[in-house]
């Protein structure tokens, strides 16, 4: 029991800061589909400083680094999103697929390239393993194990329902997703604004990947991207009727469906049920398939989302 | 009308297809350079290896890889048909990887496990993609569900499912299924002999005319036909076609459905083969469908471009394996194709900037004829 709500908290951490993600980006007008591939790359940094930051430089050194790190790698990579479909007015959907397999090929050859040269040949796998820097992560409470990613988790939350809610920022973000022709008639740079929602999208993202790859695990294998994850949080999202508070909430549900994969063998009454694994892996994809087609029809997307903004159009 | 009105510049497909090739070009300068950053002593070599793909082979194993990478090459260019196919109507159909992995799915249970010959195998894999792809339309007209976010749900699901079903008839040693050579040779696809052509490499089958000629079948549709026409409409103006009396859901449902019996096609038309057995084991979604959308957009969104862009991204996949494993890995490929799908979001980009300078010109001209015209 204290184990399923330990995975139900950490997943939930994850797609909350990656739907938070999803949603900065979306209310500035910009759909972002590449999410996945961002986790992904915030990953890759993140884990990289668990690699090679010695286990000696504390637990405050070590959760800073690995937030920062991976942030500032899913920021840059967004960035892809941001030129293609701010300036130079690509399609975003093609944009953001692309970015998902440039994601997890690019982290892919990195690694490997990595591991090869490092092992001089021997090593040509796409893992990389944080056993025991990833202890500092965490603290233990009985069975209960506590990451230091939840409070960041929740502390974004806030910071998200302010930026967005109680700032002039916000406002105006919100604006450019509405109505972008009518914040540019009242002096607000649409552009910026997207590059905004754009970029912060790719810093929460990129977090969301960190927490991800380290939430069961102390092995990641970058040849598997974050197994449609990204695409779970948009999901949340749209069930979050994009807002940070009703997004946490969402993401509690789905946290519990995907960590309920990680413990049912816990649980003598579900063992006793014989339902194959696979099921519950199923699971979470299922509930949030059901979940949509139950709310799709009254939800409210940001109006202006997915057009490219031109000044010259009407 | 005057000569430079007809010039290969103005039109449309030459524009499309120059418009491609920066894309290939770009796509490749990049992975150049990442194989530079990882190694410069065997940079060039290796990007030659994968620009060279099965050519760099002695004659009779030339040949042997050039039938493989046709065979390989039919899944692809059926996925990029699923994709544009979905896109003129304007579905972005990203659960062409699910489509594909239930046509898999479909066609080597039923040959597996129920013993049924080849052509009823490819139907049935026709119509597990259909179901799945018609699920997505549905959620979208009656829900109003994202299509890209319910195709990647229905990814996940599917990709489960198989490996639960497969996994009644993989081979008790392995994770993979079990080959259809051994358990049920009615259920490979004839060959008509045309191994012979290949150094007798027998996966070389009727799958490959099948899927040309499944390409000239979507381009007579989408150009030739009534329901073409408001697949076209519907895309370009939903309430447009809307109001002409199209209708517009049904089409949808109907497209997706399509769609989705094209990818279901594309896998049975591999595993049909025997070229490979199902790896029940498989954690993530096979790429296969993603690398249909690479070729959907490399082609320009033309059946007849996917063609040549299934078979030379095929070609560079295969020219991946070639590289200095001790020193790069093969991946190189996928990076570079994933670039290529990367710079073609810039298509209309580029072919905007291409119109414009033709307007420009056009404009200067008139201008000097005018000030000729009064002095």
């Amino acid at each position: 029991m204290v184990l399923l709500l330990q995975y139900t908290l950490i997943f939930a951490s994850v797609l909350m800061l990656v739907a938070l993600g999803g949603c900065f980006a979306e209310r500035s007008g910009v759909i972002n589909i590449g999410l996945e591939g961002i986790m992904v790359i915030g990953a890759l940094g993140g884990a990289m400083v668990l690699k090679f930051l010695p286990v000696t430089v504390g637990t405050p050194v070590m959760v800073l680094s690995t937030v920062v790190v991976s942030a500032l790698f899913g920021s840059l990579f967004s960035l892809f999103l941001a030129v293609a479909a701010i300036n130079f007015k690509a399609d975003q959907t093609i944009t953001g697929t692309a970015m998902n397999m440039l994601a997890t090929a690019g982290a892919t050859v990195a690694v490997k390239a990595m591991n090869t040269a490092a092992s001089g040949g021997n090593d040509v796998s796409s893992e990389i393993a944080y056993t025991q820097t990833k202890d500092l992560l965490l603290v233990r409470f009985g069975g209960f194990e506590f990451n230091w990613f939840m409070p960041v988790a929740i502390l974004c939350l806030v910071v998200s329902y302010v930026v967005l809610y109680k700032s002039r920022f916000g406002l105006r973000l919100r604006a450019c997703g509405e109505h972008p022709q009518a914040a540019d008639s009242v002096g607000i740079n649409v552009y910026k604004m997207r590059y905004a929602g754009v970029l912060i999208s790719g810093l929460l993202g990129g977090l969301g990947g960190i927490v991800y790859i380290t939430a069961s695990v102390s092995v990641w294998k970058f040849e598997n991207g974050v197994s449609g994850f990204g695409f779970l949080a948009l999901a949340v999202m749209i069930f979050g009727g994009w807002h940070p508070i009703k997004i946490a909430l969402a993401s509690l549900l789905f946290g519990f469906c995907r960590a309920l994969g990680n413990v049912y063998s816990g649980f003598a009454f579900l063992t006793a049920l014989n339902v194959p694994s696979v099921v519950y892996n199923m699971l979470p994809y299922i509930i949030s398939l059901i979940v949509l087609a139950f709310t799709s029809k009254k939800s409210r997307a940001p109006k202006a989302e997915g057009i490219p903004y031109d000044k010259g159009s009407r | 009308m005057k000569k430079e009105n007809t010039s290969l510049l103005r039109r449309d497909s030459f524009q499309t297809l120059l418009s491609s090739l920066v894309c290939v070009l770009g796509g490749l300068i990049v992975g150049y350079l990442v194989l530079l950053f990882i190694e410069p002593r065997g940079a060039s070599e290796a990007i030659f290896a994968v620009m060279k793909s099965f050519f760099r082979y002695p004659g009779s194993l030339k040949l042997k890889y050039f039938g493989q990478t046709l065979v390989r090459s039919v899944p692809l260019l059926m996925c990029a048909l699923s994709v544009l196919f979905a896109y003129k109507v304007g579905m972005f159909n990203i659960g062409v990887a699910g489509q594909y992995v239930a046509g898999a799915c479909a066609a080597l249970y039923a040959a597996l496990a129920w013993n049924l010959p080849w052509y009823l195998c490819l139907i049935l894999a026709m119509a597990a993609g259909a179901v799945l792809g018609a699920a997505a339309g549905f959620l979208k007209t009656q829900c109003n569900v994202n299509v890209v976010i319910s195709g990647i749900m229905l990814n996940w699901i599917m990709l489960y499912l198989t490996n639960l079903l497969l996994g009644t008839v993989k081979s008790p040693t392995s994770p993979y299924t079990k080959s259809l050579q051994g358990t049920n040779p009615g259920a490979l696809l004839p060959n008509l002999g045309m191994g012979r052509f290949f150094n007798n490499e027998r996966s070389v089958t009727i799958a490959i005319p099948l899927a040309v000629i499944m390409a000239v079948l979507i381009w007579v549709v989408l150009n030739k036909t009534k329901f073409g026409y408001e697949l076209k409409a519907t895309g370009n103006n939903y309430n447009a076609a809307r109001y002409a009396g199209m209708r517009e859901n049904r089409n949808i449902i109907l497209t997706m459905m399509i769609a989705g019996a094209l990818a279901g096609m594309g896998a049975g038309l591999l595993y049909l083969t025997g070229i490979e057995e199902w790896e029940t084991t498989i954690a993530s979604v096979p790429a296969m469908g993603f690398n249909g959308i690479a070729v959907a957009f490399l082609g320009g969104l033309s059946p007849l471009g996917s063609i040549l862009s299934a078979f030379f991204i095929q070609y560079i996949t295969f020219g991946g394996g070639n590289v200095d494993l001790q020193v790069y890995c093969s991946q190189i490929s996928s990076l570079i194709s994933s670039l290529i799908i990367y710079l073609c979001a810039f298509v209309a980009f580029f072919k905007f900037y291409i119109q414009a300078r033709i307007r420009r010109n056009d404009e200067k001209k008139a201008a000097e004829a005018k000030e000729g015209g009064e002095g």
